[in-house]
């Protein structure tokens, strides 16, 4: 079925969204890290299964882009696979599972682990974009906050992880710090991919639907991750190389391979793994993998 | 043979000249008392003059006066240099806390300083570092008889004698120009009592100017100049 | 004046490098001449709720080192005034001017949010007279003390919390409770916190609504003597608003009587409250019960 017969306008938004997404995007872009608020639409999918990306993602589109869609790395997941083809029934546009054939990725809850490039676009799924909004409930006391860059708050919420854990254990959704400005919620990545933000080569938009909220890194934004100075950020370390690739550092799934409780850990970005594995690279484990 | 002059007389470091007072009891239908009137006085440095008087005279009230602790009517009270009459707030603490020292009848107790705090406080007010502050409190309480072990309680368990000690001490730590003193030696026995008329004597030959209010004759006529009788301000 | 002595305070106070010593050179206490112009300058301030008057017309100038008595019964105005210096209302009239620490003249109620905020971060502070509106309570006391220096730029764990431990032993909170969340302090604990939480980033001017209300009698005996040694120790101005007579002649230097939002006697505190001129003033001196 053609883009036409669909009875879709191209990328399902009618054109007078994508405008204003693409204002909102602009902003988002001029304003590193800042929050823009924008009219979110109804999309063909529940709040909290990623409208936020895929209106983005829908906005970003042209006839030409070769699109990947992750779900916490992997391209085969149910979500993955339905916004996929969701976008090849509405857009016609051509799907990828390789990252560094893709021009736009949307990602949820990771980046991926090849580097991007500057011809490419990632795309976040966030559920709440506030990183204070777990301290200070209002919304109009944390855009004042914003606004005044008044981010205290936040270091106590740091410091009280280490006072009652020895470190800071935040796992995902890190906060950071974007151009020495604003504090930013990088949606819920883990710990270990928050370098990946800092300068990277690719643009990042982020896009939140149900708190209708856009906020973007332009490429070769310097992001810092919130700590210390006698607690310095730490990445966290993979425990174990990729069962399936022998990668010692990507970061790793767990799956239980057996009702005995036994499992494996393997590399959560499945291209990134299949890649490996066809350029020879093997791990421990006997399993061919997917 | 011309005989050589006498010295011109000191300036008065508390000088009171025709001072009035009364009091304005709205609270009781607007009734006005007139308590003092036309009082005068001087004190020179070196000086200790006894205020004299039937009790309910004004004694207390012209001291509270000078010590700016009442407002004054009418005239002029002038202690080390600084007028007290409609002076404002700031003049008179600045008074208080350099040049003019107090040692009240009752000892008002701050329920938890220690009494070698207590008597350190003009010091610290003064910018003193606070461990010389403390010696030389502790110094004077030796001094006056008020044992090591009960300097670094509060006073208020002290018994009243002890208390008056305490309240002697914080008056004399400081060297000041203009001491004012309400009856010192009461509720002491013969030892203190004879420390504090010790003290205002030496207090005397380094020029302060003292006024006081002696209940005890034997000791106004032990250390004081000469005697003003306030029943002669009354109206 | 003809006495040319200097009344000025002897600031032989030991190494520069100490708190004490940093706080003192804040401090000088100028002579009856005023050699150093005030820290605030508060003029006019009005402030009305419809036809009702909050407070009316009020002014008084503020120096290091001193603190500002402001006692009236309910509906006096006195609240009303001391939130119109905090900024958590707007008056309609008046002026405030305040001396920050380069000497420069700021106008308090014209200038920008952010100037504002960051002056309430650091030079001003405010102490409510329930503890709980001025603390974190789901923060530990060593978050809420450490809090002000975190925001306005410290970044060293270490030293943060050396400093929180140190404010809690000098408010008298046992540093090992620094942990510890202000839920499970009692009333004058917290109230202690708050002090605490207010003073760690050494303001100059401090702020407090009825700092012994709710508070137990021997409770408050103690909190009020911490804050005289505070407020001479680290040459604090403050304005202390309360209805206890007994509060205002502990820690007040001078003394505004405030009734139906206007200023009705003003002075010295043991002058205003033993020798009291204002019909008002002294039905309030003749109230209070001698114990």
């Amino acid at each position: 079925m053609t883009v036409q017969d669909s009875g879709y306008t191209f990328a399902y938004l009618d054109e007078a969204t994508k405008r204003m997404i693409r204002r909102a995007l602009l902003k988002a872009v001029a304003i590193p890290g800042y929050q823009v608020p924008f009219a979110s639409r109804e999309m063909p999918m529940p709040y909290g299964w990623g409208t936020g990306g895929v209106q983005l993602t829908a906005a970003c589109l042209t006839p030409g882009d070769v699109l990947k869609v992750i779900d916490q790395g992997a391209d085969d997941t149910t979500n993955a696979v339905s916004i996929r083809s969701f976008f090849a029934r509405v857009a016609g546009i051509a799907t990828t599972e390789a990252t560094a054939e893709a021009t736009i990725i949307q990602t949820r809850h990771r980046i991926p682990e090849t580097p991007l490039t500057e011809d490419q676009i990632l795309v976040f799924q966030v559920p709440i974009p506030e990183p204070l909004r777990f301290l200070e409930p209002r919304e109009t006391e944390t855009r004042r906050m914003h606004a005044l860059a008044d981010y205290g708050l936040m270091q106590v919420r740091l410091y009280e992880d280490i006072a009652r854990h020895g470190a800071i254990t935040r796992a995902y959704a890190y906060p950071v710090r974007v151009e020495g400005r604003y504090v930013m919620d990088p949606s819920p990545i883990p710990r270990f991919d928050n370098p990946k933000l800092d300068r990277s080569a690719a643009l990042m938009l982020f896009g939140a639907g149900r708190e209708q909220r856009i906020h973007a890194l332009p490429p070769w934004t310097r992001v810092e991750s919130l700590d210390f100075e006698d607690y310095p950020f730490e990445a966290s370390r993979p425990d174990a190389p990729c069962a399936l690739c022998g990668a010692t550092d990507s970061y790793l799934d767990e799956v239980i391979t057996d009702d005995a409780g036994g499992r494996m850990f393997v590399c959560s970005d499945t291209d990134h793994c299949a890649g490996r594995r066809a350029a020879g690279h093997r791990g421990a484990s006997t399993e061919t993998g997917a | 043979m011309n005989a050589p002059l006498d010295p011109p007389p000191a300036p008065a470091v508390i000088d009171v000249r025709d001072v009035a007072k009364s009091f304005t009891l709205h609270t009781q239908g607007g009734a006005v008392i007139e308590v003092m009137r036309g009082a005068a006085l001087q004190v020179r440095a070196g000086e200790c003059v006894a205020l004299t008087g039937a009790s309910g005279a004004g004694k207390s009230t012209l001291m509270r006066m000078i010590w700016g602790n009442y407002r004054i009517a009418a005239g002029s009270i002038r202690v080390a240099g600084v007028e007290l009459a409609g002076a404002d707030a700031r003049t008179v603490l600045a008074l208080r806390r350099d040049r003019l020292g107090h040692v009240s009848q009752f000892l008002r107790v701050v329920p938890r300083v220690p009494a070698r705090e207590v008597v350190a406080e003009p010091l610290l007010g003064l910018g003193c570092p606070r461990d010389e502050a403390l010696s030389r409190a502790e110094a004077l309480l030796a001094r006056l008889g008020i044992p090591p072990a009960l300097w670094g309680l509060s006073p208020t368990t002290f018994s009243g004698g002890e208390q008056q000690r305490v309240n002697i001490a914080r008056g004399f730590v400081h060297p000041f120009p203009a001491l004012l003193l309400d009856e010192p030696t009461a509720s002491l026995d013969g030892g203190n009592r004879a420390t504090v008329l010790d003290l205002i004597r030496e207090a005397r030959a380094r020029g302060a100017a003292i006024l006081g209010i002696f209940h005890d004759a034997a000791a106004r006529a032990e250390v004081c100049d000469r005697e003003v009788d306030v029943g002669g301000f009354t109206p | 004046m003809t006495d040319g002595t200097d009344i000025r305070r002897n600031d032989g106070a030991g190494d520069a490098k100490s708190f004490k010593g940093f706080c003192q050179e804040f401090s000088k206490i100028p002579g009856p001449g005023g050699e150093a112009p005030p820290l605030l300058r508060v003029s006019g301030l009005t402030r009305r709720y419809g036809a009702c008057i909050g407070c009316a017309e009020v002014g008084f100038d503020l120096w290091p080192g001193e603190v500002m008595g402001i006692v009236g019964e309910s509906g006096s105005g006195k609240s009303t005034l001391l939130a119109c210096l905090a900024g958590h209302l707007a008056p309609d009239a008046g002026q405030v001017l305040w001396r920050d620490r380069d000497g420069r003249t700021r106008d308090v109620l014209t200038m920008s949010e952010p100037e504002r905020r960051m002056l309430a971060r650091t030079d001003w502070a405010f102490v409510h007279q329930n503890p709980r509106d001025g603390l974190r309570m789901g923060v530990s006391a060593g978050g809420n003390v450490g809090e002000r220096l975190m925001a306005v730029g410290a970044r060293h764990y270490g030293r943060i919390r050396a400093t929180a431990a140190d404010w809690l032993g000098r408010v008298e909170i046992d540093p090992g409770r620094i942990d510890d969340a202000p839920h499970r302090f009692s009333g004058g604990m917290q109230q202690r916190l708050q002090i605490a939480r207010n003073l760690v980033t050494h303001p100059r001017l401090v702020l407090m609504d009825e700092p012994t209300g709710g508070l137990d009698v021997s409770v408050q005996a103690r909190l009020l003597d911490l804050l005289r040694g505070l407020v001479r120790e680290m040459g604090l101005s403050a304005v202390v608003v309360t209805h206890d007579l007994a509060v205002v002649r502990l820690l007040a230097h001078r003394l505004m009587v405030m009734k139906d939002g206007r200023v009705v006697e003003a002075g010295l505190t043991d002058q205003v409250l033993d020798d009291p001129q204002h019909p008002y003033t002294q039905l309030l001196v003749s109230s209070v019960l001698q114990v």
